[in-house]
């Protein structure tokens, strides 16, 4: 690890000033940040500690659930409103690493580094979610611009992420045997935004929508209807895991099983 | 008397365990010497490359920097020796390039070694070794032994023909063609045994230290033979004498071989504490472990059996392609020669075997024993070819089994190839196994899964491993460059307390319990009152180490010798002082009586009497109650056993369940019914992992593609199933434990039972390992394998 500056900012104003600093580097639970700080592979001048912010809490209302920024998986998970209202989102935050990452890491800092293997921006995209800044509204489909990539500006900071209530909803995973995140994991739903599938792990450019299997699910919400449904694969990751080809025929197996899950 | 039994045969819970789960245990990361500097090694991330220029100017100009190293800092020194060496067929010396400290002009593995930074501080250590300026200039590499023996391959080592550290052979070649051209058939399998990387739980520490007054010098190390360090690195690396090099290996966090051997970095630390009349300290981080620990088997092999019509075994032959990496680690030519290739009859009667072994250099981090070393790519081939001649001649696995196993009534049995089984029942650990996994249940349970859309496999592996190493005159004769005998002081205190010192380690196979029980039983003392020492060049006489399952049945052996001349004194003085013949006095639990009579002294007593001899026959013996025995053993032991494993393949995703593993192995006596259980699950845990999950994967160039744990699979708990662990026990007949060792048998017998059952599942005649789910998803769909 370098040497850096660390901040704690009490309000959303000084934290943005502070991320203003060139090669500022905000951390919500630090989850993906301090293992680059500990490898030297970032070398931020200061690191901005969004834990005094607030910006924690579920409110749950008749059709949307919205999530402070700052609040952890292991809370998502746990929250008996939000089983209630998206049960697939408490068990996809249930999933998240392991309990050690539930208990430090959040949805916004999920969100902002948008991992290609990361877990929430399946649900997000798939969901419709609505992704609230310290500076604007921004939806889903206009947020997530590619892996590790988003909408973000420089010293926008993620204060809350709403998620409109759907009739149907599961997420599924294939987890990489080795890291354990996702190699596909596939988020299907159905509700107020249309039916949508959102696949993570899988491509080459962070999460994406299947056009092909949103048809098929629009058509038919079943299992069976995604069946024979291809996807390229040629926008996959390809690594020692997986061929492109067999994370290709996994989002098939994915889906359908996410699909069952959702019933 | 109603004390609770603690001696051989009972399970105690493991004295060393509570300051482990608390936290509380000394690794050598823990220690820290005054005036203490940190060590950061620069490392090589090209697979081969020429070094043009290293400029340490900046380096050494960063604040808190108290030296830079690089090889012409070491010209004095010597390079890290080899401890076994090998023949060729021919007669010629393997070749043997030099393993320098530091690298000499070229670098020939990523993680090579090239230069040391020392500062008052780690950090300020890293930050400097990032100042330097290493000009490297690429060149041509190889990672697979097969890419290592094309014509015109780059040569690892300048003048190193063809890569080949030697062509060495096993057999009577010519009775196996014989065999070959007269038998039924010959059933040919090929197979590879895939490169894994240890990842003990502590990664790798050295901690030099230098006393300017007395010129003495201390090595703290992770290490699994500290004896063994102090010889290879102070007399042929640094040219310091015995009596002023101590090291040692304090609480160790796990090993599985890859701390036997001299590292560059002990070296390095120990000389730069001297050079700086300071102590040097270097820790691993994880990513340095992927890429400097020695890694395990990478075996490339065409197996062949010759069989009658009956499924008899007529002859066996197999070629065998050794990765040794990119310079030889301490043992690493012995593994895939006296640790291989003496296993190749495994528990049956194959009458003729020959076997060829080629060692070759690659791009690669050095291979070296990993727990088994050698044998579990022995028993992986010979099982593998086992079931491939059942599946080829249309029989039962179980039934070509039996009808090969060596008789019960064999023993001692001689071997083709130079081993001689001294005990074993194949029959007794298969049948209990097969009674154990519900063999004969299987049908149903495969169809019960088949109507759920699950492919159910079954496998069976009747293994055999030698351990217990080893006698050193036949090792002698075989290239080893060491004795193999153990050590054992056994110290009765004045008051009856005991100190045991061994020269074994221990690194989790809780040796401080099992040892004790073997003191409690012989000596009859209550476990609290014995303690055992190890890990200390200072404080033990000698020792090899722990490493080969040999810590009980070699180290164990030696107790029992030491304990004898216990005895054996203490009965002279009892006799003394119960005015009686020596040769009346009988010592049991604890106690010295005159035979038949109630007159007695306990061991205390005696003790006390040793130390303060005022009644005392000080004209026959001398005071005191120690003694020490050196025990080399007179042949190897050969644990062996079956073991049985059952999984389901989900056919869409070609994801492998464990279901059920059953393990029963003949380890001959049990000191410590729940440490054995323990040692073998984790063995077979391990080969579990190697059976589906682990793989050293590197990339043609030898770029380490697997270098981390988010790319290197280690087993998890829910990878497993239960692992059920029994013994069905013949005595080794030739230590006076009768004990054979059970710290690799799960290692060993594993992976051909994992295999077996995949392959079952999947109605295929083999597959390599590990068997991923992209693999089997790859198998299951037509795919070219992967």
């Amino acid at each position: 690890m370098y040497d850096f500056t660390y901040a704690k900012p009490a309000s959303l104003a000084a934290a943005t000033a502070a991320l203003a600093t060139e090669d500022a580097k905000a951390m919500a639970g630090g989850m993906t940040l301090i293992p680059v700080l500990k490898q030297r592979l970032n070398k931020p001048s200061v690191v901005v500690d969004l834990s005094g912010l607030g910006l924690t809490g579920i409110t749950v209302t008749g059709d949307s659930v919205t999530i402070g920024a700052m609040t952890t998986h292991a809370a998502v998970a746990a929250s008996a409103e939000v089983k209630r209202a998206i049960p697939a989102l408490a068990a996809l935050a249930g999933i998240i690493g392991d309990k050690e990452v539930r208990h430090r890491g959040t949805i916004g800092g999920s969100l902002a580094n948008n991992d290609p293997a990361a877990d929430y921006p399946a649900a997000a995209l798939a969901l419709g979610a609505t992704i609230t800044t310290s500076k604007r509204a921004i939806h889903a489909d206009d947020y997530f611009q590619g892996m590790f990539t988003t909408a973000l500006e420089a010293d926008e900071i993620i204060t809350s992420v709403s998620f409109p209530v759907p009739a149907k909803a599961a997420y599924e995973k294939f987890k990489n045997p080795a890291s354990r995140y996702a190699m596909v994991g596939v988020f299907v739903a159905k509700g107020p935004a249309g039916t949508r599938v959102a696949i993570t792990g899988a491509g080459q450019g962070g999460v994406f929508r299947h056009a092909g299997f949103e048809a098929a699910l629009a058509a038919n919400w079943s299992a069976a209807a995604l069946t024979g449904v291809p996807t390229s694969d040629a926008d996959l990751n390809s690594d020692i895991h997986a061929s492109a080809e067999y994370r290709a025929h996994l989002c098939n197996v994915v889906a359908r099983r996410a699909v069952a899950a959702a019933g | 008397m109603n004390a609770v039994f603690e001696g051989i045969g009972a399970s105690p819970r493991r004295k060393e365990d509570l300051r482990f789960i608390s936290g509380r245990g000394n690794y050598t990361d823990d220690m820290n010497r005054p005036g203490q500097t940190y060590a950061i090694i620069k490392r090589s991330d090209r697979p081969h490359a020429k070094i043009i220029a290293i400029d340490t100017a900046a380096a050494r100009a960063a604040p808190g920097v108290v030296a830079v190293y690089t090889s012409t800092d070491l010209a004095a020194i010597g390079g890290l020796p080899c401890g076994w060496q090998i023949h060729s067929k021919d007669g010629s010396p393997m070749a043997e390039p030099k393993h320098p400290i530091l690298a000499e002009g070229k670098v020939r593995h990523v993680g090579d070694p090239i230069a040391v930074v020392i500062a008052e501080t780690k950090q300020q250590a890293r930050d400097a070794a990032e100042l330097l300026h290493i000009d490297l200039e690429d060149l041509p590499s190889i990672a697979t032994v097969t890419d290592a023996m094309k014509p015109g391959a780059p040569e690892v080592h300048d003048g190193i023909a063809g890569n080949q550290c030697y062509d060495w052979h096993l057999g009577d070649a010519d009775a196996v063609a014989a065999a070959f051209k007269s038998a039924h058939k010959v059933v040919t399998l090929d197979l590879e045994n895939n490169r894994l990387i240890p990842n003990a739980m502590e990664p790798r520490v050295a901690l030099g230290d230098y006393d300017r007054f007395s010129g003495d010098y201390t090595l703290y190390t992770t290490s699994q033979n500290p004896h063994v360090i102090r010889l290879l690195m102070g007399a042929f690396v640094l040219g310091l004498p015995e009596h002023r090099l101590r090291v040692v290996a304090p609480d160790v966090g796990g090993g599985f071989g890859s701390k036997i051997y001299h590292y560059a970095e002990e070296a390095i630390v120990t000389w730069a504490a001297g050079k700086l009349a300071r102590p040097v300290k270097w820790t691993a981080d994880r990513s340095e472990s992927f890429m400097s620990d020695a890694h395990g088997r990478d075996h490339v092999s065409t197996a062949q059996m010759a069989v009658d019509a009956d499924g008899k075994f007529l002859a066996m032959k197999v070629h065998t392609v050794a990765n040794m990496g990119a310079y030889l680690s301490t043992f690493a030519p012995a593994v895939p020669t006296y640790l291989y290739a003496t296993l190749l009859a495994g528990t049956y009667t194959t009458p003729v075997i020959y076997v060829e072994v080629k060692a070759v250099f690659t791009n690669t981090v050095p291979v070296d024993a990993y727990r088994g070393a050698g044998r579990p790519e022995a028993s992986f081939l010979v099982e593998r070819l086992v079931d491939t001649v059942a599946l080829e001649l249309g029989m039962d696995r179980v039934d070509i089994r039996r009808r090969n196993f060596i008789p019960r009534d064999a023993f001692p049995y001689q071997t083709p190839v130079a081993l001689q089984y001294d005990s074993g029942d194949y029959f007794a650990t298969l049948d209990a196994a097969m009674k154990s996994a519900d063999w004969a249940g299987f049908p149903a349970r495969k169809a019960e899964a088949k109507a759920r859309g699950k492919l159910r496999g079954i496998g069976i592996s009747t293994y055999l491993e030698a351990c217990g190493i080893a006698p050193s005159k036949l090792v002698g004769q075989l290239g080893a460059r060491a004795g193999l005998y153990e050590v054992a002081n056994v110290r009765v205190h004045p008051t009856g307390s005991i100190s045991v010192f061994t020269g074994t380690h221990s690194h989790g196979q809780g040796h401080e319990t099992t040892f004790a029980q073997l003191v409690a039983d012989q000596l009859g003392v209550p476990l609290s009152q014995v303690d055992i020492v190890h890990g200390d060049t200072g404080k033990i006489p000698f020792g090899m180490g722990t490493y080969g399952s040999r810590s009980l049945a070699v180290g164990g052996s030696a107790m029992v010798k030491a304990m004898d001349k216990i005895i054996a004194k203490g009965k002279k003085i009892a006799a003394h002082l119960l005015e009686a013949s020596a040769n009346d006095i009988e010592f049991k639990n604890g106690v010295f009586s005159v035979a038949g009579t109630d007159r007695s002294k306990t061991l205390g007593e005696i003790a006390l009497t040793a130390y303060v001899p005022h009644n005392y026959p000080i004209e026959e013996i001398e005071p005191g109650l120690d003694e020490t025995a050196f025990y080399d053993p007179a042949n190897f032991t050969f644990p062996g056993g079956c073991h049985i494993c059952e999984v389901e393949i989900d056919p869409e995703t070609g994801v492998t369940t464990i279901i059920n593993f059953n393990a029963v192995d003949d380890v001959g006596r049990v000191v410590n019914p729940m440490i054995v259980e323990g040692q073998v699950q984790g063995g077979v845990a391990q080969g579990i992992g190697q059976a589906l999950l682990e793989n050293a994967a590197y990339d043609a160039s030898g770029q380490l593609l697997s270098g981390s744990f988010m790319d290197y699979t280690m087993p998890r708990a829910d990878d497993l199933s239960n692992i059920t662990v029994g013994t069905e026990n013949t005595m080794c007949t030739h230590n006076p434990l009768g004990s054979k060792g059970c710290g690799e048998v799960g290692a060993i017998g594993s992976p051909p039972a994992v295999i077996g059952a995949v392959c079952d599942a999947l109605g295929i005649r083999h597959m390599n390992m590990p068997a991923t789910p992209q693999k089997v998803w790859a198998i299951i769909n037509g795919r070219p394998a992967a």
